[in-house]
């Protein structure tokens, strides 16, 4: 390292190129206590506006009131501002760097979207307003669902699950009311093990027992084992296309015709739709039914876990089993079926208060027009095209458990290229924070071992994606080159160091109490 | 295209370090009668302008509730938010992150779910709460089925007062997972009704305070009453608000308590996206659906948190987990933190106070009203009162003098025969004026 006359490093300190970013913990970043540490009891940062006719003895409510007002600190504005945006700088996103989550698709979130949500006529109307009253919001969801429907070709969707795995109930809630109908009750569902933890979850709180569906030494669905699983007792299939290993189900229609041909629905999970919207159609893959996330594919931001929203698109046949609400017409004017009864007697029911999530249809329509048939199509190119180019580039330094052709919009890597150096999966992800990266997503799926998921998207410039590539080719070779100690300790130059996980759930301290002062 | 970074030079540059003749190239593994040639039949890109104009033009047709007198409540309210509210929650680092499933890079969301869930158990009086849910008719269904898990029995009774949707929603996911759910007629005033229904089968009986018909009840004896036999007391609140005056659903002798968080931070939205609340006693505490976030240390001995006691959820332990709950619905949470903040406990307080005393105005004009009979005894700030014809059909009328005077009751539940009854809710948002506004037009409506 350089000195200047006066001693100072001639660039910002970095311990090594390792480090070119120190984002965090230096300089000005502000430890942050807790609200209930602000000694702010008893007060409150909102000024009311009173009426001198309010009384606010509530005399009529004696007894039912509670003894005292909720024991809870009340910040002023400038308090309120510093706290949040101080706990803020804690935080990595996407509009810092690349944020490279396999399977979770963290894109830009254009801010259009947010302008759009907050409209008056949006963000400001009550759900059981007159049906006259909101003509454009229902407009919207029609056209919404027309996009969604001319994208995947399939005949119906329903808007109103507000997240993928929410999703994927109401859409086996469909699959089994359609059984049902016929008689034909059936009581398994079999999925890959290398499936979102979440189908299996759905299923079983569907009622379905789950078999897992072997994996073939390329990443896919074993056909011959899914023929061999199939039968009577399978009420659906639940594959995710393109999979969570990143590649695309080359026998995906031959899936689909087995499934059929056993008289059980196919189900595709479609968290990964980011990979072929605009290029491939699931309808003409022979899906009977597919969530889509709004959150990954259509670009609603994540929010640090959600909100989200996971409409679900239906074939002819699963669409009467639907649930409530849905869109229709009186004469000229939208309205909505709001109940199980009459033209809805067959649907699911209710899986959810209210419409849906209306201000996530806001942004995703939003998206949607903004990028039209042709802009989304180049979304999948540019997402898969990214995905490569970091295949192609890291696959010569760390291995790859299916290296043959191409990937989707992930890579995937393993750790067999990490054999012998004392450096796991989880020492290299928290290396590149100190490196100044996001980690990609470890671990997962688990039929790879100490697996390394990334994926891009297709909102990176290439400089970050090149930037990405060679700080971890540099990691790559300080971990071969025996550097273990720096792996293992990282990070640290986070706002904080790794933290304790098993103590956290051994006694858990889930709230704070006052013993803490 | 304004969100695609890529030029062509890049793209072909990159192409060839891949070694992929075309694009198309890299699509080789998707059967050919499944490749699109040419983009489906939809518009092309549009400009940021377009899409404003586009989607502006559509916002015009509806009418905003702030655009005159409004009094709708029944499960979503109309509430002040503070300006800093909305400007934080759009800070990028809040807006654009994911989950927090990397601890060291994500204090910020961690700590904001801690003294969220802090709030909600002080709120609610239950001492474990979790970081969110996707609304409350949602996390009433998730009690419901948390209810069956930890009594081992297969029965849950859903009060007349309990919010229609809330007790469809819970009754498809019940259903499906083999909870029978015994639901009493629509009662104004007859949360108690459930323990008619009370045998050694039941898990769980579902109350609501204030109830869908606005009316409040001390469920204590119905704690005490369900508890004797072994039941779990599961309280609904779908008015947040109420919280910071009316006795908490702990206080009350409440195992669960659910609650629609909407109310505290966070705008109509036409129904979502909203924040289910979700807290219960330490003995159900691994039973939970559901993230948890937890205190603990790290490496240098610092105070920070994390995720815990995963192993109840899904993406541990897939069929066998508490939920198949991934997304919550974080960012809401995160509203709902930092308008409690602002509060504080005597603000919400305080706020709860003039949400009455404006509801209790409005039912003083509409009282004194030949023809018009007030349903609901004791009130929080909406209320149920019979009309002389159809509610649906005053409701129309008065639109037509630029007022929304309520939700009707057949909205929510057509086949209750309760046409006449019109839930009419008063907030904070709610001026005098509005309150003359609705009188004298429901008055010259009545008498016409």
């Amino acid at each position: 390292m350089s000195m200047t006359a006066v001693g100072r490093p001639t660039r910002p300190e970095a311990d090594s190129d390792l480090h070119p970013v120190a984002a965090f913990g230096k300089g000005l970043a502000q430890d942050e206590p807790l609200i209930f540490e602000l000694n702010r009891w008893g007060e409150t940062g909102v000024d009311f506006d009173l009426d001198g006719e309010d009384d606010l003895t509530c005399r009529d409510l004696a007894g039912l009131t509670r003894s005292a007002a909720p024991v809870l600190p009340g910040l002023t504005e400038p308090e309120t501002m510093r706290h949040y945006v101080r706990l803020s700088q804690k935080n990595h996103a996407i509009d810092l760097a690349l944020y490279p989550l396999g399977s979770c698709t963290m894109k830009h979130n254009p801010r259009l979207g947010e302008r759009m949500a907050r409209l008056p006529g949006f963000a400001d109307i009550h759900p059981l307003q007159p049906i006259s009253t909101v003509q454009g919001a229902l407009a919207l969801m029609g056209e919404l669902a027309h996009w969604l429907k001319t994208l995947t070709g399939m005949s119906a969707v329903a808007l109103p699950p507000k997240a993928g795995a929410h999703g994927e109930l109401c859409g086996l809630l469909a699959i089994r009311a359609a059984h049902e109908a016929r008689g034909d009750a059936r009581r398994t569902v079999l999925t890959p093990t290398s499936a979102h933890g979440t189908n299996p979850a759905s299923a079983a709180l569907v009622g379905y027992a789950v078999r897992e569906i072997g994996q073939t030494d390329e990443g896919r669905v074993d056909i011959a084992d899914l023929a061999a699983q199939l039968g009577p007792d399978v009420a659906a299939v639940m594959v995710t296309n393109p999979n969570t290993c990143g590649l695309f189900e080359r026998d995906i229609v031959e899936i689909a015709r087995l499934t059929h041909a056993a008289g059980a629905y196919f189900y595709c999970d479609g968290a990964n739709f980011n990979a072929i919207v605009g290029k491939v159609r699931p309808a003409d893959l022979g899906v009977d039914a597919m969530h889509i996330n709004l959150h990954k594919t259509f670009s609603t931001p994540h929010g640090g876990g959600g909100p989200g929203a996971g409409p679900v698109v239906f074939s002819e046949a699963l669409a009467p089993y639907a649930p409530t609400p849905w869109l229709t017409f009186e004469g000229d004017r939208l309205a909505l079926i709001e109940h199980s009864i009459a033209a809805a007697a067959e649907s699911q029911g209710r899986i959810c208060a209210f419409h849906g999530q209306m201000g996530m249809y806001v942004r995703a329509l939003a998206y949607m027009l903004s990028h039209g048939a042709n802009g989304l199509r180049q979304v999948a190119e540019d997402a898969v095209l990214n995905a490569n180019y970091i295949k192609a580039r890291l696959s010569g330094v760390m291995s790859a458990p299916f290296p043959e052709g191409p990937c989707m919009h992930e890579a995937l890597f393993d750790d067999e290229w990490l054999e012998g150096t004392g450096v796991t999966t989880l020492d290299f992800a928290k290396a590149m924070i100190d490196a100044g990266f996001h980690p990609m997503t470890m671990y997962f799926p688990l039929v790879v071992h100490g697996a390394m998921l990334i994926e891009p998207t297709e909102t990176e410039p290439r400089g970050e994606i090149d930037r990405f590539c060679d700080t971890l080719l540099t990691l790559a070779g300080a971990a071969k080159a025996g550097d273990v100690e720096r792996f293992r300790s990282a990070p640290v130059a986070a706002p904080m160091r790794r933290l304790d996980e098993t103590a956290a759930a051994r006694k858990p301290r889930l709230r704070w109490t006052p013993v803490d002062a | 295209m304004r969100y695609l970074p890529l030029t062509e030079t890049d793209r072909a540059e990159m192409l060839a370090l891949i070694g992929a003749p075309s694009i198309d190239a890299l699509f080789v593994d998707v059967p050919a009668s499944a490749r699109l040639g040419a983009p489906v039949a939809l518009p092309g890109d549009a400009s940021e302008l377009a899409v404003e104009r586009r989607l502006g033009a559509l916002a015009a047709q509806n009418r905003a509730a702030g655009s005159g007198p409004f009094f709708c409540g029944a499960g979503a309210y109309r509430h002040h938010v503070p300006a800093s509210v909305d400007h934080l929650i759009q800070r990028s680092e809040f807006l654009t992150s994911y989950t927090p499933y990397q601890p060291e890079i994500a204090q910020g969301t961690l700590q904001v779910l801690f003294e969220f869930q802090t709030q909600v158990a002080a709120l609610t009086g239950l001492p474990v709460a979790n970081a969110s849910m996707y609304d409350g008719s949602t996390a009433c269904a998730e009690a419901v089925l948390m209810a069956a898990r930890a009594t081992r029995r297969g029965k849950a009774v859903l009060s007349g007062g309990l919010h229609p949707h809330y007790a469809e929603t819970t009754h498809t996911l019940a259903h499906s997972a083999g909870v029978e759910t015994h639901r009493l007629a629509a009662a104004i005033d007859d949360e108690a009704a459930v323990l008619s229904r009370l045998d050694a089968d039941t898990a769980c009986v579902v109350v609501q305070t204030p109830n869908v018909f606005g009316t409040v009840t001390d469920v204590s004896a119905i704690a005490a009453a369900a508890h004797a036999v072994g039941a779990l007391l599961i309280v609904v609140t779908t008015e947040a608000v109420s919280f910071g005056l009316l006795k908490s659903p702990g206080e009350m002798g409440a195992d669960i308590a659910v609650a629609e968080g909407q109310s505290i931070g966070n705008t109509l939205n036409f129904g979502g996206p909203y924040v289910g609340l979700f807290a219960c006693t330490e003995k159900l505490m691994r039973q939970m659906p559901g993230r948890l976030c937890g205190e603990t240390v790290d490496a240098a001995g610092k105070r920070g948190f994390v995720l815990t006691l995963s192993t109840r959820e899904q993406h541990i332990r897939r069929d066998k987990a508490t939920s198949n709950i991934c997304t919550n619905s974080g960012l809401c949470a995160l509203a709902f933190s930092i308008h409690m903040s602002l509060l504080g406990g005597v603000g919400l307080e305080r706020l709860a106070r003039i949400n009455h005393a404006r509801a209790a105005r409005a039912k003083a004009a509409l009282a004194a009203m030949p023809g018009v009979e007030i349903l609901t005894p004791r009130f929080f700030n909406e209320f149920a009162v019979r009309l002389p014809r159809p509610a649906a059909v005053v409701v129309e009328a008065l639109l037509s003098k630029g007022i929304v005077a309520g939700v009707p009751f057949s909205r929510l539940e057509p086949t209750a025969g309760l046409d006449d009854v019109l839930l009419v809710c008063a907030t904070e948002t709610t001026t005098v004026e509005d309150i003359a506004a609705l009188a004298i037009a429901l008055k010259e409506e009545i008498a016409a």
